[in-house]
This record gives C-alpha cells, structure tokens and sequence, in this order.
C-alpha cells in the first residue's frame, strides 16, 4: 500500500563500451545528417545514436521490490551484480530503461563519501558547499555544523585547506556531512568499505543510529556483517535480478553457502584425486587475519597455503601456483624453485605461499595449484582450486591504490616529498 | 524528485512522492525544481569564484590581462594599421567597451561548455537539477567581467569619456549577454558530453564568433536593413548596446536589440530544453 519504496519491473539497459570512451564524434554525426538531413538531425537533437548496433547488456531487469516506511533493507550481491546500478537509479542518478519505482518521502542519498569535496577550499568551506551538494540548506548546515565537526574530530583544522588533510580526517568530516542529512529514506553504497577499522565502526554507528530512528535506509555492502548487524531484512541480486528476498540471516547465510559453492575458500582432495607419486590433500586461501577467505580486500596481503601427500621421496620437486582472472588469462605464475623445499621426504607437506603485495584488481580469481619435478615432469595439477574475489576499496589509505576503472594492476606506492637539491634547471 | 530540503520545517515529508520511470521525448523544464537547489547554485558559483581566485598566480589580474591584450593587439592592426573607423571613438576605448561584454560571454560559453565533462565525478554519484552547473559558472564569469569593467571605468575619463545617463540601461545589456552565454553554454556542455570532437570545435566557433560581432568594427559599416538583421547575433546587440550607452555612439538599440533579444531568448529556451532532454544520459556517459 503505503511504501516507502515501491518498484516495479525495473530494468536497466547499457551500452557496453559506452562507459570507456565517448563514441561519437559531432563530425560523424553531421556527416551522416549530410546524407539523410532530417533522420539524422533527430538522431543528433535526442543524443541516442540511431545506428548503434553495439552490443547492449541488461544490469537490471525485472525488479520488484517494495520497502516499508522504517525497514532497513541490506541489499547484496557479488561485484557487477546490479546493486550499484539498482541505487544509481533510486537515487535519480541514471535513468531506468523500463520499469517504475515510488519512492515516498525525502530521500538522500550516499554513493560516495565526499563527493563534490574541493581541496583547495577549507574544512569549514566544503562542509556547506558539500551539504549543498548533497541537498541540505544552509539553515540546515548551520543547525547540524558543531556537531558535524565534532563528529570529524577536525575542530583544529576547519580554516585549513583540505588538501592539508590526512585522508583520515578527509573522510571523517565528509562522512559526517552525509550522516547529518536527514532525509525519511536513505540510500547508502559501500561507503564502509574505506577508512581504518575505527572509521568503520564510527560510521556503521552512525548508520546504526539512522536506522533505529525509524527511517527506511536501502545499505548496499558487501561487508556480511555489517549488514546482518543493521538490517532485518536482506535483498540478494545476482545478475541483474533478485535472487532472494527475506530475513536477513536466511538471505545472508544462503548467499555464503552459495558463494562458498562457487568460490572455494578451501580445497579437499577426493579419493580419485590420490594414487599419483603426490598428491594435493589440501588448500586453502588466508586473508591477512590468517582466516580463510573467499574475498579480499583490494591490495590486502593473503597466503595460499597447500598441504600435500607424498607416497614417497621425490627431489627435485617445486610447486607451483598460477593465478587467472575471469576471463582465463594467466595474471601472474610463481613456484617454488630455489627454495628449501625441495620434498625430499614422504608424507604430509605444508606449503605457504605468501602473496606479499597483493596488485589484484577488483575482480574474480581462480587459482590453479600445482606441483612438478624439475625440469619439466608434471606430478599433479589442479586447475580451479581455488577461486576468489578481490573487493573494490575506493581508496587504499596505506597504499594508495586506486581501484580505478580500466587499471590491469593495482600497485602499491609510497608518496614522498623533500626539497629538490637540483640547483640549475635540466632545461635551459 | 521534489527534494524539499530547502524548507526549513522538520515536519515529515510523506506527502512526498518521486516517480522513476523512463522519460521518452522532450521533457519540461522544472524550474520550480531549479528553484528548490537555488542556494547548490549559489555555492557551485561561490566555489568557482574562490578557487579561481586561488589557484592562479595572478589571480584577478587574468580577468583584465584578457580583454586588454586583445585590445591591445586590436588597436595596433585595426585601429592603427588597417585604419579601421570607429565611430568616432578612440579605438582601443572603442575595442574594450565591446571587449569587456564579449569576454563575460566566451568565457561563460567556454567554461560551461567544460562544467559537466569536468564535474563528472558529481554527475555519477549524486542527483541535483543538472542545469546548476552551466548557470553557475555562467554566473561565476560576472566576477571577472565587473574587474574588467572597473578597467573601462579607468580607461574612460583618461581618453575624456563620461559615460550617459543610458548607463542606466547597461544591466539590461548584461542581462543579454548571460542570456546568450547561458543559451550557447547550454548547448555546448551538453554536446560536449555526447561527442568528443566538441571540445576541439569550441575554441574555433568563439574566434569565428568574437569576428562575427563588431568589436574590431562598428556596425555602422553596414548600411540597413543588414545592420538591423546583424542583431541575429545577439552579441552584436549586446557590444553596440555598450557603445552607445557608456560612449554615447550612434548606436541607440532600436530594431537591432529587439532582434537580438529575441534571439537570445530563442537559444536559452531552445538550449535549455536540449540540455534537459539529454541530461538523462549524463551519469551514463560522462
């Protein structure tokens, strides 16, 4: 009846390759208006090329969902999934293709913290220009200032030019900005996945509190936690529907089990997989608490550890593992060659594969573990076994990754700075 | 979506409700809409301003170094060199009374044009009346256009010019200008954003644009009815509208202005509704 959010048959349609450059050219377009005037200056005045015969993707399609006044409703999935895509549209960001969505009351919206941020303009500053991005008037800004800052923790600072932030303190005060909106519906995306583990907690806080004072809030996250902590209700969308829809703790518990189905944490030998001089008993994948992990943050360090059989003796031995993105190309291989791990006895071996900067983008893995007899003698191989995603992190604070869209490798770096000892300039 | 975050109640908004659906076609404007977000457009207007004045070096300097270096470079092979007349007037006063509006206009055509590709990053990640952005920065020009005029105002008892009582008229003109920019700035940003070859086209349609308008000539060199239809180009309304109103020239706006409004009026309505009816796929492909 009286939804907060009410949708229907909601789809979205793209273009692929759309997003990576901008396709037409003026030129192009007059040139074909040249040819045929009228069709194609209409084709020019609407924007939608009438020619495209690009291939087209559906990121959503056919949703039906309605949220009550008061439900905070977690909504997960896997990367590319259509969550984002399903909040772009709730937000009014991107226009759906078909399909209908009410929404009753005001609504904010929280993609991204800090967007509209100007480094060159002071705290104080880009806590009202901010606020005014975001919807509030300046009546409300002056209302909830002292309290934004206070939550910032950036009193010192306000005249400051953010660009003197810490990053810190850049997403403290724009979290906090954002967390005094205060709309009837609220629309949050994976802002949790950024800052330290204090930050998190701050704001998860934050959201928590947002929730029990009885606004409907939609939390896009792939933290499980989280939203098992925040939401009673869960949304599963898998690509591009949704999958499942109930009890947070059904919903949640359901997607892991399928997950875990598809993604492979760990690995057991099967009795067909014995027989061979050696063989893989075991393998699992660590996260850097040294828990197993399906998933891994963005640049976060992990291990592969691999336990092996040996019927007997064998020197000479080096194990290998090669890790493939989603669409089978090999990202990087490495063994064990000249190291002390030559399996010169029988019996159980535990093998650690420390992956010590981890440069994964965004994205699925499979990773196939393997082990041979130098030179060339292959003892066992098993392709997939293991599988795992790594998660979008906006911004990596110790490493200064971006997880930007496009980029093969995600690279740590360290920034530095000191006064150039150059005396005379290179250029003359 | 009625945002109604500009009330200053905190009574519940229930009452509220957005429609999402697909739009087809052309879309009305939403003004009321507009209206809501008024102070995001003051402060994306305030910010342009203060980070303009401090990120460059020279900072207010640049809004007069602009129109006085072409005058400069006018006066030299047009007013000296190629003799071109000027009504009267001394030719590099007569080239910066009508450079001054001119540079209020490129500058708000360029700069919006720019607005929305370089604004990406808010277009993708939060929803407000995407007309904000060209209308602020058209209006952010009116800083540099009020240095460079208070130059003119210097210039003007040096070469022994009071401006008429028409002064009194020059904010209708100004008006005209923003009408224009905006109407043009409208257009370009838009199209800015669907076809990558804009970006290189624009630099070009301002020089053709600036010679298109009698700033290096006066209009008097035609004879009528082409003067009067010259007002097709509204700048050309606007510059001798300056002229006549700060120098006193023989150029009282009379059918010419008329035309040039309307024509102005014709390029913000027609520019708006464009804007609007492709604004939809902004967040998509920006």
């Amino acid at each position: 009846m009286n939804s907060g959010i009410e949708i229907r048959g909601l789809g979205k349609r793209y273009r692929l390759g759309a997003r990576a450059e901008r396709f037409d050219t003026l030129r192009d377009r007059l040139a074909h208006a040249m040819v045929s005037p009228w069709n194609r200056l209409r084709s020019v005045l609407s924007g939608h090329s009438t020619y495209v015969s690009d291939e087209q993707l559906w990121a959503l399609r056919g949703i039906d969902l309605d949220v009550q006044p008061g439900e905070v409703v977690g909504v997960i999935g896997r990367n590319g999934a259509g969550k984002t895509t399903l909040l772009r549209i709730l937000a009014r960001i991107t226009e759906p293709t078909e399909g209908r969505a009410v929404i009753r009351g005001r609504v904010a919206s929280l993609l991204e913290v800090g967007t509209g941020f100007h480094p060159e303009l002071s705290g104080r500053e880009n806590v009202y220009l901010n606020g005014a991005i975001l919807g509030m008037s300046r009546a409300e800004i002056d209302r909830s200032f002292d309290e934004i800052v206070a939550f910032a923790e950036v009193e010192r600072f306000l005249d400051t030019q953010v660009k003197h932030y810490s990053s810190g303190m850049y997403l403290r005060l724009a979290f906090a900005v954002a967390a005094h909106l205060e709309p009837e519906i609220l629309l949050v995306d994976e802002v949790l996945a950024v800052g330290d583990a204090s930050f998190q907690r701050k704001c998860l806080g934050k959201i928590g509190d947002v929730a029990s004072s009885g606004r409907t809030v939609l939390f896009v996250s792939h933290n499980m936690e989280a939203v098992q902590r925040l939401c009673q209700r869960a949304v599963w969308i898998e690509q591009g529907r949704i999958a499942r829809d109930g009890p947070t703790d059904e919903v949640v518990s359901e997607y892991l089990r399928q997950w875990s189905g598809n993604r492979r944490s760990t690995y057991r030998a099967e009795e067909a997989d014995a027989g061979g001089r050696a063989h893989l008993e075991f393998a699992e994948l660590l996260d850097s608490s040294g828990r197993p992990s399906t998933h891994l943050r963005l640049s976060e360090p992990f291990v592969f550890r691999t336990r092996w059989y040996h019927r007997e003796p064998v020197s000479g031995a080096s194990y290998f593992l090669r890790v493939f993105d989603s669409r089978d190309r090999l990202l990087f291989s490495t063994n064990s060659h000249a190291t002390d791990l030559d399996a010169d006895e029988s019996g159980f071996q535990e093998i650690d594969c420390e992956v010590v900067a981890n440069v994964l983008v965004p994205g699925d893995y499979s990773v196939t573990v393997g082990c041979y007899l130098r030179p060339k003698t292959m003892i066992q191989q098993v392709d997939g076994a293991l599988l795992f995603e790594v998660i979008p992190v906006p911004f990596d604070e110790a490493t200064h990754v971006h997880a930007g869209a496009g980029a093969l490798v995600a690279v740590p770096t360290r920034w530095t700075r000191r006064a150039s000892r150059l005396v005379e300039p290179i250029a003359r | 979506m009625l945002r109604s975050y500009m009330t200053t109640t905190d009574a519940p908004h229930t009452d509220l409700i957005t429609v999402i659906e697909p739009r087809e076609g052309w879309v009305r404007l939403d003004l009321a809409e507009l209206w809501k977000f008024r102070e995001l457009v003051y402060f994306l207007t305030w910010r342009d301003i203060k980070v303009r004045y401090k990120q460059t070096v020279l900072g207010a300097s640049w809004a007069i170094l602009q129109p006085l270096t072409t005058m400069i470079v006018f006066s030299l092979f047009f007013g000296k060199l190629a003799k071109i007349p000027s009504d009267g007037v001394p030719y590099p006063l007569f080239s910066y009374t009508a450079l001054v509006p001119w540079t209020l206009f490129a500058s708000g055509v360029t700069n919006s044009a720019q607005r929305l590709v370089s604004s990406s990053n808010l277009l993708r990640k939060i929803y407000f009346p995407r007309l904000a952005l060209p209308l602020s920065t058209v209006t952010a020009a009116l800083v540099d256009f009020a240095i460079a005029f208070s130059v003119l105002l210097i210039m003007m008892p040096i070469f022994g010019y009071r401006p008429t009582i028409y002064v009194l008229l020059l904010p209708l003109f100004v008006l005209l200008t923003l009408v224009t920019s905006l109407g043009v700035g409208l257009w370009m940003s838009a199209m800015n954003v669907q076809f990558r070859d804009v970006r290189y086209a624009l630099p070009f349609l301002v020089q053709i644009w600036l010679f298109a308008t009698p700033i290096a000539y006066p209009s008097s060199l035609l004879d009528e009815p082409w003067r009067t239809l010259y007002g097709i180009n509204p700048m050309a309304g606007v510059v001798e509208g300056f002229r006549w109103a700060l120098l006193g020239t023989e150029t009282r706006p009379g059918p010419m202005i008329l035309l040039s409004s309307v024509v102005a009026a014709l390029l913000l309505i027609s520019g708006a509704l464009y804007f609007r009816r492709v604004e939809r796929t902004f967040a998509d492909i920006v």
